[in-house]
């Protein structure tokens, strides 16, 4: 069933069997599931010329939903890079009251249908709501702001990050960091030079598919965004406007973009986690 | 290999669980192939056997039809001796049409827009002439623009002008994302046209000062209600008077309605997807369904879920519900019919995306 | 004592995160879920098409979940083994529905099998219905949850190398003996974690399967989409107590891999 091809003798990775099956399956499901569909998107595109579709998607309305979009991911990815290591490092390492309760609720993000999430963050952090009030009296306003996209995109991406550096951090051999500890290295020296290293590849990949996914979430993003024109809205709603006059040759056009640059900006991330990769195993 | 032994405990665990879950969601999942299928088996529709069709349906519609579907069912059985499933379907009034255009095989559609039904005319679904196919243009019920204030109305809003002025916050869904929304729009520029005689200069000057006031616009009607109920924000929300009601409804001390002088008549579409119906063998049933809208009884069930019913008489029994004074403009009339009224304001760098414009 | 003061701070830095981030805005859906009262949540909830909606997120989930843990197998194992020219660009492709807008992968099955779509004269002859229908459902929550899994184990089997699997190779084990014995003791917990997010997501999954639904009453209504039409039809209340069911079905979950996590490390030691 897992014949060891000749031919996968010349490098030394391809004395695992099984190229032949696994590489067949992977790539019938993801062409089924995944490429098959999404060239449809190019096929409806067929029909307009390039020059429909660059005055599309360089519109000035539609130019500053790419700013507000992008920015907004970014920090919100930046922010769970930051709190998805923490969280990590503490649900693996040390031992406190609730540690499980909080370790069990990293995914609820993904089972509240995302309209939901969006009310309910829309309600807390409106001026009348438990946490946009303490924030009413120093003068920022969270929702309908740059800053309640933001803050959805962060409940939105909190799974990615934690749950990427989380098994490695469980490989790891704590060990490690108790012998360099003995040899007398401060603990923030460990953590940059032992563990860091290791989780590196991890929280690109959760800081890359927290970006990815903020850039495309639509539905808990429009409660809170505001929607202003060239001010708080999201290249999503653009795409459901143009949706909502019918025009599909304009929403592919968008589409196509997003697609092509999620796909740019994934590919360099692993890119860069591979390169990583082979520096940390010499 | 003992965690190993435990962990196929786990995935025996997993096995059941998922067993557990497919058993349970069989009964849904053998429901809806067989559902499905009543559909095209009952192209023989004689009037022993029963028919089903489905009506797709925008968002607030759904109590109406709720009690309207066991109203036909009623007269329905009596009239032919046959039973009727009647299948709902609510969301987004485009989006549902857009789901109907892309293959959901509705029998009907009761949307919130003309233009809406029309997309499904171009699409070569409904023949051409729909629009006259039922009487008052198809619109068994009609609704119009009002405002919904904070109890007391501590802004003191009476009319539109009271909406442009500095410091007011209005609250109200984008015309773009929202087809329901175009009505509001559509009712502000009605009333500014005629206060400045007709200056489309002007008239766009008075949307620009009112949407600059918009301080939130959401992607659509209901959640911009929730932003003016529930979150409490801005100091008029802009609505459909039928969900208006609703929210007073919900908050019955918390809201007041107040009409302008001048809206503008909204009015809902229904048709036959002539299309569908054929394929399905439910033309008879289909149109029966939506003519009954306009029978005493259903028009009396309009009026009680907040629709002006659009039997003059009957609208007259609400006259304590509806402010039956209010100034009117319709759509064909005063702007030469949606077509065109979408094309002005609402394509993309028409009137609504240049008052936006820096 | 300068350790337990790091410890403390991270631990407060961490809670105070997950409180203002997690806690609270679940907190506010149950608020509003029993701002009624018990008994407008009790009837929201035993609602005979939310009980229909149920089911059928059930069964989505279900199906979504065991294609995409084989695949994400195949996937991982494809990926981290073997070196072959264009990897990064098939481990890109597989990350694609990661990124892309619910909104567009509702968009792309419709663009296939919906009317306007080019496979639509195909299903038309063979009498399928894909999309209005259940296997639409199914299809998009797939794609949308598509990576979870193998995204889950590839930076794992790529931190852990090859070495153990080589040798077990050389010593002739075959394909799946090795799969069975060496590789997936240590990538366990990751096929795990995968699991229960790629569950979560599905549980929760709205935007792509609300343009390939039609949300037809009691037959292609899953359960986010019956709170978005509870929602839509002005009954928040009972929008959010159907909401909470979902809480609830992804809590029971989350507990019962807690108890199976803590019961195996008890045995290992």
């Amino acid at each position: 069933m897992f014949p060891l091809k000749k031919r996968s003798r010349k490098r030394q990775n391809n004395i695992i069997p099984g190229f032949r099956l696994s590489m067949g399956i992977t790539v019938t499901m993801l062409s089924l599931i995944v490429l098959i569909p999404l060239c449809s998107v190019f096929l409806t595109l067929s029909g307009t010329t390039f020059a429909d579709f660059w005055r599309v998607i360089t519109d000035k309305q539609t130019v500053a939903t790419y700013r507000v979009s992008l920015s907004c991911a970014a920090i919100a990815a930046v922010v769970n890079a930051v709190f998805g290591i923490l969280l990590a490092w503490i649900l693996t390492r040390y031992e406190f009251p609730f540690r499980r309760v909080l370790d069990g609720l990293i995914e609820l993000p993904f089972a509240l249908p995302t309209a939901v999430a969006g009310i309910s963050l829309t309600t807390l952090y409106s001026d009348k709501g438990w946490i946009g009030r303490l924030f009413d009296r120093i003068g920022v306003k969270i929702s309908y702001t740059t800053v309640g996209i933001v803050i959805a995109m962060i409940f939105i991406g909190i799974p990615f990050v934690v749950r990427s550096i989380q098994p490695v951090l469980e490989k790891l051999n704590p060990q490690y960091e108790e012998a360099a500890l003995v040899l007398g290295a401060s603990r923030s020296r460990i953590f940059f030079k032992v563990v860091f290293p290791e989780i590196l590849p991890a929280t690109l990949t959760g800081f890359g598919l927290a970006f990815a996914r903020c850039i495309g979430e639509y539905g808990s993003v429009v409660f809170i965004a505001g929607n202003i024109p060239y001010k708080t809205q999201i290249t999503p709603l653009i795409i459901m406007n143009k949706l909502e006059q019918f025009n599909y040759a304009a929403a592919t056009s968008i589409a196509l973009v997003m697609i092509v640059f999620a796909f740019v900006l994934l590919f360099g991330i692993n890119l860069l986690q591979a390169r990583i990769n082979k520096i940390a195993r010499g | 290999m003992k965690h190993i032994f435990s962990f196929r405990k786990t995935l025996a665990l997993a096995i059941a669980l998922a067993t557990i879950a497919g058993t349970l969601s069989g009964c849904a999942g053998n429901n809806s192939p067989a559902a499905s299928s009543v559909n095209s088996s009952a192209s023989a529709a004689s009037s022993a056997k029963p028919v089903a069709i489905s009506n797709v349906s925008y968002d607030p519609t759904r109590e109406l039809y709720e009690q309207y579907n066991k109203l036909f069912q009623e007269y329905w059985e009596k009239e032919k001796g046959q039973k009727v499933e009647i299948t709902q379907s609510h969301g987004g009034s485009g989006k549902q049409a857009r789901s109907v255009l892309e293959g959901n095989e509705a029998d009907v559609v009761t949307l919130a827009l003309e233009g809406d039904v029309d997309e499904l005319r171009k699409g070569g679904l409904i023949e051409d002439g729909w629009v006259n196919e039922f009487p008052k243009n198809s619109a068994p019920y009609t609704s119009t623009i009002v405002f919904l204030v904070r109890k007391g109305n501590p802004k003191n809003l009476k009319d539109w002008d009271d909406l442009v002025k500095p410091g007011v916050e209005v609250i109200t869904p984008d015309p773009k994302s929202s087809g329901g929304a175009r009505w509001n729009f559509l009712a502000a520029w009605a009333y500014a046209d005629k206060k400045f005689g007709g200056d489309e200069a002007k008239d766009q000057e008075f949307l620009k000062s009112l949407y600059a006031n918009v301080t939130v616009l959401d992607s659509g009607a209901r959640g911009a209600t929730t932003t003016f109920v529930e979150n409490g924000q801005g100091d008029v929300l802009l609505a459909w008077e039928n969900e208006a009601f609703l929210s007073q409804k919900e908050h019955p001390d918390d809201f007041e309605i107040i009409t302008p002088s001048l809206s503008i008549l909204a009015q809902p579409s229904v048709a036959v997807v002539d299309a569908n119906a054929k394929k399905h063998g439910t033309e008879e049933v289909s149109k029966a369904y939506l003519e009954y809208l306009y029978s005493d009884d259903a028009q009396r069930l309009e009026g009680k879920n907040y629709y002006r019913p659009s039997n003059p008489d009957i609208l007259k029994e609400f006259g304590d519900t509806f402010n039956l004074n209010i100034e009117m403009v319709n759509i064909d009339d005063d702007f030469g019919g949606w077509e065109k009224a979408a094309g002005k304001f609402f394509a993309d760098g028409a009137i609504f995306d240049q008052i936006y414009k820096k | 004592m300068k350790q337990k003061m790091i410890k403390g701070t991270l631990i407060l830095l961490g809670g105070t995160f997950l409180v203002v981030m997690l806690v609270l805005p679940l907190a506010t859906v149950l608020v509003y879920a029993l701002r009624q009262g018990w008994e407008t949540f009790s009837k929201s909830i035993t609602d005979e098409y939310a009980v229909k909606a149920l089911q059928l997120t059930l069964l989505t989930t279900g199906i979504t979940v065991v294609v995409n843990t084989v695949f994400g197998i195949f996937a991982a194992w494809t990926i981290t083994k073997f070196r072959f020219r264009g990897k990064q660009t098939l481990t890109t492709l597989i990350d694609i529905p990661f990124s892309i807008s619910p909104v567009i992968a509702g968009l792309v099955f419709i663009l296939v099998f919906g009317r306007i779509g080019w496979a639509y004269p195909l299903l038309e002859a063979m009498n399928l219905k894909i999309v209005f229908a259940v296997p639409g459902i199914v299809l998009a929550t797939i794609f949308v949850t598509f990576p979870f899994v193998s995204r889950e184990l590839i930076p794992l089997m790529q931190a852990q190398g090859n070495d153990e699997e080589e040798a077990a190779a050389l010593m002739g084990a075959k394909g799946f003996s090795i799969f069975r014995r060496v590789t997936f003791p240590h990538i366990k917990w990751a096929l795990l974690y995968g699991v229960i997010l790629c569950t979560a997501r599905s549980l929760g999954e709205f935007g792509a399967v609300s343009v390939v639904s039609g949300h037809l009453r009691g037959k292609t209504n899953t359960l986010p989409l019956h709170v978005e039409i509870l929602f839509n039809e002005f009954q928040l209340t009972a929008a959010f107590a159907v909401s909470s069911i979902l809480v609830l079905i992804a809590v029971i979950i989350l507990i019962l891999r807690n108890i199976v996590e803590h019961r195996i490390k008890r045995e290992k030691r």
